[in-house]
């Protein structure tokens, strides 16, 4: 415990000290940087001691202000979600001050007080043991990555983005401010430990707690319709941000999901086939909107969405075992959604620090003015390529052993005696099918048009490799999408702890459930290395042979066109087109055409625009309606302050009132 | 270790594949009243590849040459998950047909990189339709195999192609049947056969293939044709072991049996090459969620 209260202190510290010294902003920055490196470092001991000493930390102190008590703890759910919060914020923070020069000294000093009170306030939103504390810091990380999205504020794309947050943010907060109100006057207490005792018996209330949960934890998680907020967000905030929002701060809305069904015990069915409905729409809306973008950032994260989808399919599994009394369902469902945390976590902050050093070379995450960055920067394109393949479930990284185990529990399901778990399987084998194949030709776009090919623009034919700290967070991350591919057996095994204590099972139960995948991914090992060793061997033979027979370079086909020149490359929207084309009925993808004319023709464009459904069609209606009504209100508002005086002293004197009828009755 | 045995259908796989493109190639040719190519063609073609020099776009980087050779390297894999006729696969475990469509999919990530590195406007055609037919067919293949799982109650390759026997049809006929439809179709897709893509057609724009695979030239071409070969082998073992349910327990019988099913199917192919014109390219996703469709109806009709 004194590791993480050391870390947050260093946090706070950090940030502190960058905000003061805004008139020097390259010290500010300096110790900004320190403070998030050593804290988060620290914080990552804390939450590995805690997960393998197997013991939990408590701490518990007096509270000054009224109601709630300051109580934390570190058990093995809270460690495991902290591993993504503070590792990534270590990388970061490394990154993160190569990344933000050239940016103006003083904005950039005070953005790491922003970062570095994110940090605390995840890692405290995870360790809090008491409604309110809980609800205290849940605002201030909202409000913390509010700042950070509002950083570029001269723009007015980034302040609409930071506005769409911040109301999407509060929406959700108000779900969780009745969840957790209702939870501390039932129980009595706003302390964590009185509510499964509330819970215990009572499906009606239990049920409502869920939805509340579900909503509430699903808009910071990104689950559609809530997640209008990711792509506005995302690509305003500086991209090192990006990573940490989309890394680790949409799975804290994961964990208080996960933290409130261990309150309960027995979920009904219909929550398993909720979270996998969920999940499901998520994951394939989300994938197939990130198709039709041509702004990487934005594209990514409407990718975050699609994973928390895949998050959410196994947790559902995991629900539907429980419910159906399927041990073997149960664990491998929950391993899957857990393990994919960790894994999102990794790739997706390797994917936007990624594009944050695309942005920072070639001044654009436009994808129709990218191309051929690979030969430019080799090092962020290698990384990039593997993130890629990490994020579309290639065997044999990261991505592929959660994968591997959400479709293990789809196919256990689908031969189950029960009928609704094989039809709940079924769907789940369908949906994760579309996701990823959806998911390939969206990153085969990607990686393609940013990557590969020549440059389409004059600055991305300019374009640097970036400076070694960045390249070196970029680096770590690739090389850990690999390690868990590789280490996949030992990686799953390890999951033990966090499925036993989120299950409720026991121990031995969760390691004979555990035990059929992790033998099935020691043999997929096998597999993989026949894979290696006949690409290296066809690779070496077909050098050695045109060493003799000879290679020469020329230029490509162009139907006898003779010197194609990058622009009549594929783009990013024609790649996508068919796809875009064919799911019409979701996309909705404006386009317009002035179409080439005549025997000569002159000129011809072609724009499109991909606005998210949800947020024209279902939220922008809802804040016109609500804004026209709220309207009517302003008779109270004239703004004098002795008008205002007697507001304060009616409302005074109808509350004695009030309490006075109350108590005499 | 597994048998020895175990090893005899990759190493068939390996030999016997680029037959059955010349078994297709000479069944079209019959039908149309030619005498067509020799039944050794695809053999000599990898091999005329494999002597010559290379030729690459000038925009291409290093991964234009991984892209074949991972191709390569995920096909010969995937086979060893791939159980023959009664013999069982090299290595099976529960979940082995998760790991085969991950390889396949990598394969063609591979692939479809390589082509994209080109820079060519054909090559970026092929691979956008490329992936657009994989991201239906995948989940197609998905849930003709979860069917399968269904029907058997087996969780690995070779212990669901070991339960279908004879009697396996006896009690599920329309589920399989409709299984095997489904493979059918994806074999026809995925293999960039008619009716959803043209392998011998001449005009660039209406190929999908063919024409991502435009630029590249000796050994890698030989590279891409072989491994195209032990796809179609791939696929097409698939629904062999589904229609020729055989377990006799003589190898060579059953292998025979296995065999001659993929010969019946190549001609099958070349047949139905002969009859029918390709669908334009926006009726192909409608025909592989139709053949989708009917394996969930198979698996519908197994819960009521």
């Amino acid at each position: 415990m004194t590791f993480l209260l050391v870390s947050l202190a260093l946090l706070w510290l950090g940030g502190a000290v960058a905000a003061g010294l805004r008139s020097r902003p390259e010290s500010g920055q300096l110790a900004g940087q320190a403070g998030a490196v050593a804290g988060s470092a620290l914080g990552l001991f804390a939450a590995i001691g805690v997960l393998i000493g197997g013991k939990a930390e408590t701490l518990s102190a007096s509270w000054p202000m009224p109601g709630g008590g300051l109580h934390i703890e570190i058990d093995t759910l809270s460690a495991f979600f902290l591993l993504p919060v503070f590792g990534l914020s270590l990388l970061t923070g490394i990154y993160g001050r190569s990344y933000l020069e050239g940016r103006e000294g003083a904005a950039a000093a005070g953005s790491w007080f922003h970062l570095n009170m994110l940090t605390a306030a995840m890692a405290l939103v995870i360790v809090a043991r008491d409604g309110l504390l809980f609800l205290v810091v849940w605002e201030i990380m909202a409000l913390s990555s509010f700042f950070l999205v509002i950083f570029d504020d001269r723009r007015e794309s980034v302040r609409y983005a930071a506005w769409i947050y911040l109301a999407a943010t509060h929406l959700g907060t108000a779900f969780l401010l009745v969840l957790f109100v209702l939870l501390g006057t039932l129980s009595g207490s706003s302390d964590f430990s009185g509510y499964p005792a509330v819970l215990q018996g009572d499906p009606t209330l239990s049920s409502a707690i869920f939805v509340l949960a579900l909503i509430g934890f699903g808009s910071k998680a990104g689950i559609v319709p809530a997640h209008v907020w990711l792509p506005e967000a995302h690509p305003a905030a500086p991209s090192h941000a990006s990573a940490l929002m989309s890394g680790a701060m949409i799975k804290v809305g994961i964990y208080g999901l996960v933290r409130i069904l261990t309150f309960m015990s027995g979920p009904p069915a219909w929550w398993g086939w909720a979270l996998i409905a969920a999940g499901a729409s998520s994951g394939v809306l989300g994938v197939l909107y990130a198709l039709a973008q041509h702004d990487l950032k934005r594209l990514l994260a409407y990718h975050s969405v699609e994973n928390i989808g895949i998050i959410l399919i196994g947790i559902g599994i995991g629900v539907l075992g429980l419910a159906y009394g399927m041990t073997a369902l149960a664990v491998i469902g929950f391993a899957a959604g857990l393990l994919h945390v960790i894994n999102h976590s990794i790739f997706k902050g390797l994917l936007f620090l990624d594009a944050g050093a695309v942005q920072h070379a070639a001044h654009s995450v436009e994808l129709e003015e990218l191309g051929g960055l690979l030969k430019r920067m080799p090092w962020t394109g290698a990384s990039f390529l593997i993130g890629a393949a990490a994020i579309v479930g290639l065997p044999p990284l990261n991505g592929f052993v959660s994968e591997f185990l959400v479709f293990y529990a789809g196919y256990l399901g689908v031969v189950a005696p029960n009928p609704s778990m094989a039809a709940a399987g079924l769907m789940v084998i369908v949906s994760m099918g579309l996701i990823s194949g959806l998911a390939a030709a969206c990153f085969a776009k990607a990686f393609g048009v940013v990557f590969l090919g020549s440059a389409r623009g004059r600055e991305a034919a300019e374009a640097h490799e970036v400076a070694q700290p960045m390249l070196f967070s970029m680096a770590v991350l690739a090389l850990l999408c690999i390690a868990i591919g590789i280490a996949a057996p030992l990686v799953v095994q390890s999951l033990a702890g966090v499925v036993a204590a989120t299950t409720g099972l026991a121990p031995v139960r969760v390691h004979a459930a555990l035990a059929p995948p992790t033998g099935s991914l020691t043999a997929a090992l096998a597999v993989f290395a026949v894979l290696a060793a006949v690409a290296v061997v066809a690779w070496v033979a077909r050098d050695r042979r045109l060493a003799v027979s000879g290679v020469r370079r020329a230029p490509v086909w162009g139907c006898g066109f003779r010197r194609p020149t990058p622009r009549m490359q594929y783009t990013a929207s024609s790649f996508a087109q068919p796809l875009v084309t064919q799911f019409r009925l979701f996309i909705r993808n404006r386009e317009a055409l002035v179409p080439p004319t005549g025997y000569f023709p002159a000129s011809a464009s072609y724009a499109s625009d991909s606005g998210d459904p949800f947020l024209g069609l279902l939220f922008a209606p809802t804040f016109r309606w609500f804004t026209r009504v709220v309207r009517r209100m302003n008779v109270v508002q004239h703004g004098h302050i002795h008008v205002y005086v007697l507001y304060v002293a009616a409302t005074l004197i109808a509350l004695l009132v009030w309490g006075k009828v109350w108590g005499s009755l | 270790m597994p048998e020895l045995n175990a090893f005899l259908s990759p190493l068939c796989a390996l030999v016997v594949a680029p037959l059955v493109l010349g078994i297709i190639n000479r069944t079209k040719a019959f039908v149309a009243g030619r005498r067509g190519p020799p039944l050794l063609q695809p053999y000599r073609d990898v091999a005329k590849g494999l002597r010559r020099g290379a030729v690459y776009g000038e925009a291409t980087s290093a991964l234009v040459r991984l892209g074949p050779v991972v191709n390569l390297g995920a096909l010969v894999a995937g086979l060893l998950l791939l159980p023959f006729a009664s013999v069982p696969a090299v290595i099976a475990f529960p979940g082995d047909v998760i790991v085969l469509v991950g390889l396949l999919a990598l394969g063609r990530f591979a692939t479809v990189l390589a082509a994209l590195d080109t820079g060519s406007s054909f090559e970026g055609m092929g691979a956008s339709r490329e992936v657009h037919y994989a991201a239906m067919a995948e989940p197609a293949l998905l849930l003709a195999l979860a069917t399968l799982t269904r029907v058997t109650g087996a969780s690995s390759l070779t212990a669901i192609y070991g339960g279908i026997g004879v009697s396996t049809w006896g009690h599920a006929l329309p589920t399989l049947a409709l299984v095997a439809m489904t493979f059918l179709v994806l074999e026809l897709v995925e293999n960039s056969r008619i009716p959803a893509d043209d392998p011998t057609t001449h005009l660039e724009l209406t190929m999908i293939h063919e024409v991502m695979v435009l630029d590249h030239t000796g050994p890698d071409l030989a590279l891409i044709q072989y491994g195209a070969a032990l796809k179609l082998w791939l696929l097409g073992m698939l629904f062999v072991g589904l229609v020729v349910p055989l377990h006799g327990g003589n190898l060579w019988l059953d292998g025979g049996a296995a065999l001659l099913g993929m010969a019946g199917l190549a001609l099958v192919i070349g047949v139905v090459e002969s009859a029918m014109a390709r669908y334009r390219l926006v009726h192909v996703p409608q025909f592989i969620v139709g053949a989708a469709t009917l394996s969930a109806v198979g698996f519908i009709v197994l819960l009521v």
